[in-house]
């Protein structure tokens, strides 16, 4: 089993570890193509009606988890079960699970009315015209019941898409990147319908992304997947905060990562020297093995003084840094500033207006928080997942 | 002087559309001809008169040359749009070997001169001991196979551009296999299919080459024409001609029209 | 992703067998029939049956009757136009490339040479023997007249029919699908009885052939009807669709804006074209060409409605020979040798052209 499934039985009851666990599994699911493997030996649990977001750059093979999910791909090895079945090899349609595609997939050829009650009609349930009805004023689309799909504009097209999975009331609502055709406006806006409607429905919705802020935005739980496993599943608020890989580090938000050797493990804390400055980080944020590893701080928990000033962080103060590169974002500065071993750091202030702004080539001091450091293995790749994700 | 100029091009263009409709206005022109004795050859308007049109079949041979030309067209239509669109879902949905052989063979029909397809199929009659039968069946299997090619090129066309995420969202929605082909595929490529057949009719009726080779005594209605070409040729030929004019051009128009009208009911 | 859509399965196979069964047995056995048929004794008849005797002579008798001109008997003149053919070919070619570090086989200027020689004789054979030798005028072959004609035929309509679809395309705006509609139209009138019309519009008493007249174009009682001109005529008529079709369809997937960048850059419109829009539309114009000329080649029809024993197709030929003459040998041994011909000319003019893909 892989660590992220040992590290969920690990946390407990609550979080599924048991074979009552009623929502969807998925256990040592694999997905080889012809040239290469899109999906390794992946375990998941999905909590029951939670927003569930699994987050990763293209090609790390999230899609095809989805669609395997979906029953549009069936996997090489693995099982999926949903609510205690196995539905594995059950077909798309037998299956109680509903897309919304990334291009919508609207049937040109049938009104809105008619794509909507497609799934009713084929399972031949329900007061379709009650329920058709009852969905599009959910996505306040009655009054187009009658057009066709190419007559609407894409924010009301990716709506119907949404209104013909849900009205089905499945078990799993997938969503392919369902906003990558939107502009930001509407995007913004549609990321909070989206969050309303789940939290209404009480369905869960899984939902695939490449863009981190939309994840982090939307749900309560995410799965970083990179090259077809799964590198860290929690909430939003830990993943960012306690990143356990350098991908996750760098692909969620941005990180500063500095070498460091490891000097001593000391119960709650454990000493680096890092660069020949003696820098502290607890021990439940340190996830390296070995005696190097990587230091690793967020920009915007980065203080930045003049050089002797006394900044308010004990302990991890590092001096010698110059200025090399200083942009104004309007709420935010970031600077970029060369420290004494060569490497450049990202130092992101807001504009509080109770601090001067520094100049190129002004020579200061940096700080933290020890509280705010992680630690990560010397042996990933420091640049893993840096400039993917969010464009 | 300056309006011309920036509209040289399009009024180029729409001389020689003109240049393309002066022979139909001719033909239906004549179809309200008099010929000027019985045994008139002159191919020349002479006086106007209704006669064509209302006694269409003066010639019999003609409406029997008619009728056959129709027979074939039908049959040939029904199975080459049925062998074509199969082999179009073939080509656009499965693998197979021997791809690019099986392209050639499809694609060279429409690529060859007629003269050299009908002699070969004659070839092919005479040596296989059918010279003596030679007529509505061997004329209906020349046109069912060069039909084919254009059935498979035009569904084919038609069937790649669909997207192929639709079938997977019918699937989704608890649609069989044979609930997304009949609900989702082939509604979408129904125009294509029905294009498809238009077009196979057109070429079957209009075939003379081919025909002629293969016919045997068996006349289809280019070949009556061919016959009076020469002779004193019934007006009555035109009335024909402008009546497929009119059929065909209604069809595209009710096809432009329902076009127009989905898109204008934004 | 497409790749996974496609299925394994012995499903395709079913589907593909009936349609690619009759085309198998109707076009592809056909023609071995057909070679077979052109080697048969020519002493036989179809009531008598055939014997097959491997008998290659009919190819050799048939080119001897309707592939080779008559008059084209003075070898000397001949040679020389050969000879200059060539030399001003690989000259184009030597200039053509200098100053680029492209060099060529031995290969290809062989077969550029041959096609010289080829030209060479057909354009030059007949300016020496008009001017030096006179007599009888040179009287061209079926076979080399249905070439001819329908290259020109191929030629007008590549005119005519690139003015069409360049305006249709670019120019046309609201009415693009009405204009269209409009080209292939006609194309649902019977063919034949189209034909007919032309013997009306060009008629000793047409306006078109008064209009001649009056220009001086043919003689004051010259004739329109029954000449070279009237045939191909028809012919540039009858096929022009089939060159209108494929170069809208070429021309309507450039993007506008390519043009436009072009007048940014200075060009004015005759150089944007050369320079942008007509190599963007050679796929169009190598798919109309030879949409248009392989049936235009064998087409006899127009030939023999318009025309008369002057101007006899290769068409005619074959089919008379078939039905009138019963000489099946000597009909199939020119059908092959027009199918081979013309499917040599397709190779070297879609190598030429650089594209191998034309559906």
């Amino acid at each position: 089993m892989s660590k992220v499934a040992e590290e969920q039985e690990a946390a407990g009851p609550e979080r599924g570890a048991d074979a009552s666990f009623d929502g969807l599994r998925m256990r040592g699911l694999t997905k080889e193509f012809a040239s290469f493997t899109a999906v390794k030996d992946l375990d998941l649990d999905v909590p029951t009606g939670s927003f569930f977001a699994l987050l990763g750059p293209s090609g790390c093979g999230k899609t095809t988890t989805l669609r395997m999910v979906a029953g549009l791909e069936s996997p090489t090895a693995g099982t999926i079960t949903l609510g205690g079945k196995d539905i594995t090899r059950a077909k798309a349609y037998q299956r109680p699970v509903n897309t919304v595609f990334q291009s919508y997939a609207l049937f040109p050829h049938l009104d809105i009315f008619e794509n909507v009650a497609f799934g009713l009609r084929r399972r031949k349930t329900g007061d379709v015209d009650a329920e058709v009805k009852r969905m599009l004023d959910l996505v306040e689309l009655e009054s187009q019941a009658r057009k066709k799909p190419a007559q609407l504009s894409g924010g009301q097209q990716q709506r119907v898409a949404l209104a013909r999975a849900l009205i089905n009331q499945p078990e799993v609502l997938l969503l392919d990147e369902p906003l990558g055709a939107l502009d930001l406006k509407l995007r913004r806006s549609m990321q909070i319908e989206l969050k309303r409607i789940q939290t209404e429905v009480g369905l869960t919705f899984i939902h695939v992304t490449h863009d981190q802020e939309e994840a982090m935005t939307m749900a309560d739980t995410i799965a970083v997947m990179n090259a077809g496993v799964i590198e860290q599943m929690g909430a939003p608020a830990e993943l960012y905060e306690n990143p356990h890989t350098t991908f996750v580090a760098n692909f969620l938000g941005q990180s500063n990562l500095i070498e460091g050797t490891i000097q001593k493990r000391d119960g709650d804390l454990v000493t680096v020297d890092m660069q020949g400055v003696g820098v502290s980080v607890p021990t439940h944020r340190t996830h390296a093995d070995g005696d190097r590893g990587w230091v690793g701080i967020r920009p915007e928990k980065v203080l930045i003084g003049d050089e002797g000033e006394a900044l308010d962080a004990p302990g991890n103060t590092i001096p010698g840094g110059v200025v090399t590169d200083v942009s104004f974002v309007g709420v935010s500065t970031q600077y970029l500033v060369r420290m004494p071993w060569g490497q450049e750091l990202q130092v992101f202030e807001q504009n509080t207006g109770r601090r001067r702004i520094f100049r190129t080539g002004d020579k200061v001091e940096l700080s933290w928080r020890p509280e705010y450091a992680f630690l990560l293995d010397h042996a990933q790749d420091a640049h893993a997942g840096a400039q993917l994700g969010d464009d | 002087m300056r309006w011309i100029r920036e509209r040289m091009v399009l009024i180029l263009g729409l001389l020689v559309l003109l240049y393309t409709f002066v022979p139909i206005f001719v033909v239906v022109l004549m179809s309200f001809n008099k010929l000027p004795s019985e045994q008139s050859k002159i191919y020349k308007f002479s006086s106007f008169t209704l006669d064509n049109w209302l006694h269409p079949c003066a010639d019999p041979s003609m409406c029997s040359a008619l009728g056959k030309s129709l027979a074939i067209g039908g049959l040939a239509t029904l199975v080459a749009t049925v062998l074509g669109t199969l082999m179009a879902f073939a080509l656009v949905r499965h693998r197979f070997a021997g791809r690019s052989a099986m392209n050639l063979t499809i694609f060279m029909p429409m690529a060859s001169p007629e003269i050299v397809m009908g002699s070969s199929l004659l070839a092919l009659f005479v040596a296989g001991g059918f010279a003596g039968q030679l007529g509505f069946w061997t004329i209906l299997i020349a046109h069912i196979m060069f039909c084919l090619s254009f059935v498979v090129v035009t569904v084919r066309a038609r069937l790649a551009g669909m997207d192929d995420t639709l079938e997977q969202a019918a699937m989704d929605l608890y649609a069989t296999p044979s609930q997304t082909f009949w609900k989702v595929t082939f509604p979408l490529v129904f125009p294509g299919i029905l294009g498809a057949a238009l077009l196979s009719f057109s070429l079957s009726f209009d075939d003379f080459i081919i025909t002629n080779l293969n016919a045997g005594q068996t006349t289809t209605f280019p070949m009556y024409v061919w016959g009076v070409a020469r002779k004193t040729v019934p007006m009555q030929i035109n009335v024909i001609g402008t009546l497929m004019l009119i059929v065909s051009v209604t069809i595209v128009l009710i096809g432009e029209f329902n076009n127009r009208r989905r898109a204008a009911a934004r | 992703m497409a790749e996974q859509g496609l299925r394994k399965s012995t499903t395709g196979y079913l589907l593909l067998l009936p349609g690619l069964l009759w085309l198998v047995l109707f076009f592809v056995i056909p023609f071995y029939s057909l070679v077979a048929a052109s080697l048969y004794d020519p002493a036989g008849s179809d009531f008598r049956g055939y014997q097959m005797t491997y008998h290659w002579q009919n190819y050799t008798d048939a080119l001897r009757d309707y592939g080779k001109p008559e008059g084209w008997n003075h070898p000397f003149w001949l040679i020389l136009a050969a000879v200059i053919g060539v030399a001003v070919t690989v000259g184009l070619l030597l200039r053509a490339r200098r100053g680029t570090s492209q060099t060529h086989s031995v290969g290809s200027y062989v077969g550029y040479g041959f096609v010289g020689a080829l030209v060479g004789m057909a354009v030059l054979y007949p300016i020496f023997k008009a001017l030096f030798v006179g007599g009888a005028p040179m009287v061209l072959s079926p076979l080399l007249r249905s070439l001819l004609y329908g290259a020109l035929a191929t030629a007008f309509c590549l005119l005519l029919g690139y003015v069409l679809a360049y305006a249709i395309a670019f120019k046309s705006g609201r009415w693009k699908t009405l204009m269209l509609v409009l080209v292939i139209a006609p194309f649902f009138t019977s063919f034949l009885v189209r034909t007919l019309s032309w013997k009306l519009l060009l008629g000793d008493d047409s306006v078109i052939t008064h209009v001649f007249q009056a220009l001086h174009l043919i003689g004051s009682n010259g004739q329109l009807l029954y000449t070279p001109f009237a045939v191909i005529a028809g012919l540039t008529y009858n096929f022009l669709p089939f060159m209108v079709l494929p170069l809208f369809a070429s021309l309507d997937k450039i993007d506008y804006r390519l043009i436009e960048a072009s007048r940014d850059l200075y060009a004015n419109p005759i150089v944007g074209f050369f320079k942008v829009t007509w190599p963007l539309s050679l796929p169009g114009v190598i798919s109309g060409t030879l949409l248009t000329f392989i049936p235009a080649v064998g087409d006899y029809i127009n030939a023999e409605l318009l025309g008369s024993t002057n101007t006899r197709m290769i068409g005619s030929v074959i089919q008379s020979l078939f039905t009138d003459a019963n000489d099946y040998p000597a009909a199939s041994a020119l059908s092959v040798m027009l199918m081979v011909l013309i499917v040599g000319m397709v190779l070297v003019y879609v190598r030429r052209a650089g594209t191998e893909e034309l559906l």
